[in-house]
C-alpha cells in the first residue's frame, strides 16, 4: 500500500482532520490536526490493511517564536507489511497540548515524557508527566528556541 | 579568579526524589534504591524499588545521569562533526551508531549509489566486529551478574582481541570516527585480512566452549530460565527491537528486513528464541539469541573479508576518502533512518532546511532507551535476586539510555 492509499483511506474515513502529504519525506508523511486524534491512531494500528503496530519514535520540534508553532512527528511501522508512516502533528507554541498516543502504543510513554522534558509540549492524558532525562527540579526546556539557561543549578554555575 | 561555588543547605536538596509516597505503602512494604551507583546496573541507572520483603512490587526507572546533550549539540554543529557524538552514544558498539548514521546523513545527500563497495564492506566487516565485541560485553557481565566469573574474564581476553583490531583500523579502541560521510577515515592497514581471518578461527572455538561453560550451566540456566517472560505482543507494543524482541519469537532484523548496506549479498541466519530451557522470551532466551548472534557475525566476517582480499581487493588507486562530500548540505525535508544495532533499532531523525550544512533538529531514537521503558512491566512481581537478573538481559548501554 502506497502512503497515497492510506492518505485516501484515512480521508474517506476522518475527513477533514487529514489535512495534507507530504511525498518529499522518507517515509512520506502525512499531516492531522490535532483534535481527537485517538480513534484515527487506533484505525491506523488495528485497521487489517494498515497494522502500523510498531511506533519506532515520536520527535518534537520547536519551529521558534517566528514560526510560532510546534511539531510532533510520529515514525509509524507495520511488521507485518512492512510499511512506513510519518505522522506529523502541528500545533500553536502558546498552547502546545497534543493527545496521548501511550493509550495504543506503550513506547509512547517514555518518548511523550523525553518531549515533554526537553521541549515543553504536553500530553493530554498521560499518565505519567514528569521530567526523565533532566533531574525534576531543572527549569526551562531547553530544545525551545527561546530557552534561557538558568543562571546556577544548586549553586553551581552552568554557563562558564 | 571567581569563585565557583559557595556553599549553601539548599544546594544539597535532592533533585529526584523517591516518586513512591511514602505514607501509601502498605504494610511490610519497603522502597529502596538500585544505584545510580551500581555494578549490576551496567551504568548510572538508578532503579527505585517499592518491595514486600523479598517480592518486587514495582520499579520505577529513574534516568538521566549520564545526559549529555546530544540532541541540543547536534542543532549547532555540521553533519560530519556530529559523529564523535554519535560514537559516544553507545559506547559498546560505535561501529554501528557510525554505520547507522553516515548511511542515514548520506541517503539525504543521495550518494548511496556512490559509495564503492570496498568501503560498504568494510564498513560491515568492522561493524560485525563491534557487534561481536558488543555480545561479548552483553554476555560477559550478565554471567557477572549472576555469580560465573570465568566467562566474564574469558570474553574480556577476546573483545580485547577485536579492540585490538579496531584500533589497528583508526587509532581508537572504543570510540572511532571511522566512518565517514561518503567513506571512511583510512583504508584498512596492510595484512589486517589475514590477521582478521586468523582471529576468525581463533574465535570459533572458543564460542564453543562459551556454549559448554555458560549457556548450559546448570546455575545460569535455573538463574535465567522462566525469569523475565516478555510476551511478543507485548515486545511490540512497547517498540522493544534487537535480540530482546527476536528472543521473544520473532524473526525480525533490520538487517534483513530493510537489506540496507550489503548485507543482501551475505548470508546469515537471523536467531530466534525457542524456549529450549523454560518459557519463550526469558533471560535465557536473551542470552542464548546473543549467543548465536555471535557466530553469525562472525560468518559475515568471514564473507567479508574473502570479498575483501579478492574481488575488491586492496588497491594503490583506491581512495576511501574518494566521495566524501565537502560540503554536506542535504535538500530540505524530514527523514528519518533506521539501522540494527546490536541493541535494537537505532533511528535518527533529521529535519535540514536545506540552507546550511547543520542540522535543524537531529533526533536519536536509542535502542537501549525504548528497550528500558519495558522493565517496569516485565518485573512486577519477581524476586529482587531475578530484577538484577533481567536488568542485565536487557543489556542496557546507559550512554544510550541518556543520550
Amino acid at each position: 500500500m502506497t502512503t497515497n492509499q492510506i492518505f485516501d483511506l484515512l480521508k474517506n474515513t476522518f475527513g477533514l482532520k487529514v489535512l495534507q502529504i507530504n511525498l518529499n519525506d522518507v517515509p512520506q508523511s502525512i499531516e492531522i490536526t490535532v483534535k481527537e486524534n485517538y480513534n484515527l491512531f487506533i484505525f491506523l494500528r488495528d485497521n487489517d490493511r494498515l497494522y502500523f503496530d510498531m511506533l519506532s519514535s515520536i520527535t518534537g520540534i520547536d519551529n521558534g517564536p517566528e514560526g510560532n508553532t510546534m511539531e510532533v512527528i510520529y515514525n509509524l511501522y507495520s511488521i507485518p507489511f512492512d510499511l512506513h508512516l510519518m505522522v506529523k502533528i502541528k500545533i500553536a507554541r502558546e498552547y502546545a497540548m497534543v493527545p496521548t498516543v501511550s493509550n495504543i502504543w506503550k513506547t509512547a510513554n517514555w518518548h511523550e515524557r523525553e518531549i515533554f522534558d526537553l521541549l515543553g509540549i504536553r500530553f493530554e492524558g498521560h499518565p505519567d508527566l514528569r521530567r526523565i532525562l533532566l533531574p525534576n527540579d531543572w527549569e526551562g526546556h531547553p530544545l525551545r528556541k527561546d530557552d534561557v539557561l538558568q543562571e546556577r543549578y544548586h549553586g553551581i554555575k552552568i554557563d562558564y | 579568579m571567581d569563585i565557583q561555588y559557595t556553599y549553601d543547605p539548599e544546594h544539597l536538596k535532592n533533585s529526584e526524589p523517591i516518586f513512591t509516597s511514602l505514607t501509601s505503602l502498605k504494610r511490610g512494604e519497603m522502597v529502596f534504591n538500585i544505584g545510580p551507583q551500581h555494578p549490576s546496573t551496567h551504568g548510572v541507572l538508578r532503579l527505585e524499588v517499592v518491595t514486600d520483603g523479598e517480592i518486587v512490587k514495582e520499579v520505577i526507572p529513574h534516568i538521566g545521569y549520564l545526559h549529555r546533550c546530544f540532541e541540543k549539540h547536534a542543532e549547532s554543529m555540521p553533519f560530519n562533526q556530529i559523529i564523535p557524538y554519535v560514537d559516544r552514544m553507545d559506547y559498546m558498539s560505535a561501529m554501528n551508531s557510525e554505520h547507522a548514521y553516515a548511511m542515514g546523513v548520506e541517503h539525504m545527500l543521495g550518494i548511496t549509489d556512490k559509495i564503492p563497495k570496498r568501503v560498504e564492506y568494510i564498513r560491515v566487516l568492522v561493524a560485525e566486529l563491534n557487534r561481536i565485541a558488543s555480545h561479548f560485553i552483553a554476555i560477559g557481565t550478565y554471567g557477572l551478574d549472576i555469580g560465573a566469573f570465568t566467562p566474564f574474564l574469558w570474553l574480556m581476553r577476546d573483545r580485547e582481541h577485536i579492540l585490538r583490531l579496531l584500533e589497528w583500523t583508526c587509532g581508537a579502541r572504543m570510540l572511532y570516527n571511522y566512518v565517514w560521510i561518503g567513506g571512511l577515515y583510512y583504508d584498512l592497514p596492510l595484512q589486517f585480512e589475514d590477521r582478521c581471518a586468523e582471529f576468525s578461527v581463533y574465535l570459533k572455538p572458543k564460542l564453543e566452549y562459551l556454549e559448554t561453560l555458560l549457556m548450559n550451566n546448570k546455575i545460569f540456566v535455573e538463574r535465567t530460565a522462566k525469569v523475565g517472560v516478555l510476551p511478543l505482543d507485548l515486545a511490540v507494543n512497547y517498540g522493544v527491537t534487537g535480540p530482546i524482541l527476536r528472543a521473544s519469537g520473532l524473526k525480525y532484523d533490520l538487517r534483513r528486513v530493510d537489506g540496507y548496506s550489503v548485507y543482501p549479498e551475505l548470508d546469515f541466519d537471523i536467531p530466534i528464541g525457542t524456549g529450549a530451557m523454560g518459557t519463550l522470551g526469558d533471560c535465557w532466551d536473551r542470552t542464548y539469541v546473543r549467543m548465536q548472534e555471535c557466530h553469525e557475525s562472525l560468518k559475515i566476517v568471514d564473507q567479508c573479508l574473502i570479498k575483501l582480499s579478492n574481488e575488491l581487493k586492496r588497491d594503490k588507486e583506491f581512495n576511501p576518502r574518494a566521495f566524501v562530500p565537502k560540503k554536506i548540505r542535504p535538500k530540505a525535508g524530514d527523514y528519518y533512518v533506521r539501522a540494527e544495532n546490536p541493541k535494537g533499532e537505532l533511528g535518527f531523525f533529521f529535519r535540514t532546511d536545506g540552507r546550511s550544512d547543520v542540522p535543524v533538529r537531529c533526533k536519536a531514537r536509542g535502542c537501549s532507551f525504548v528497550n528500558l521503558s519495558v522493565l517496569p512491566e516485565i518485573s512486577k512481581g519477581v524476586m529482587i535476586s531475578d530484577l538484577i537478573a533481567i536488568v542485565g538481559s536487557l543489556d542496557l548501554v546507559l550512554g544510550e539510555v541518556d543520550r
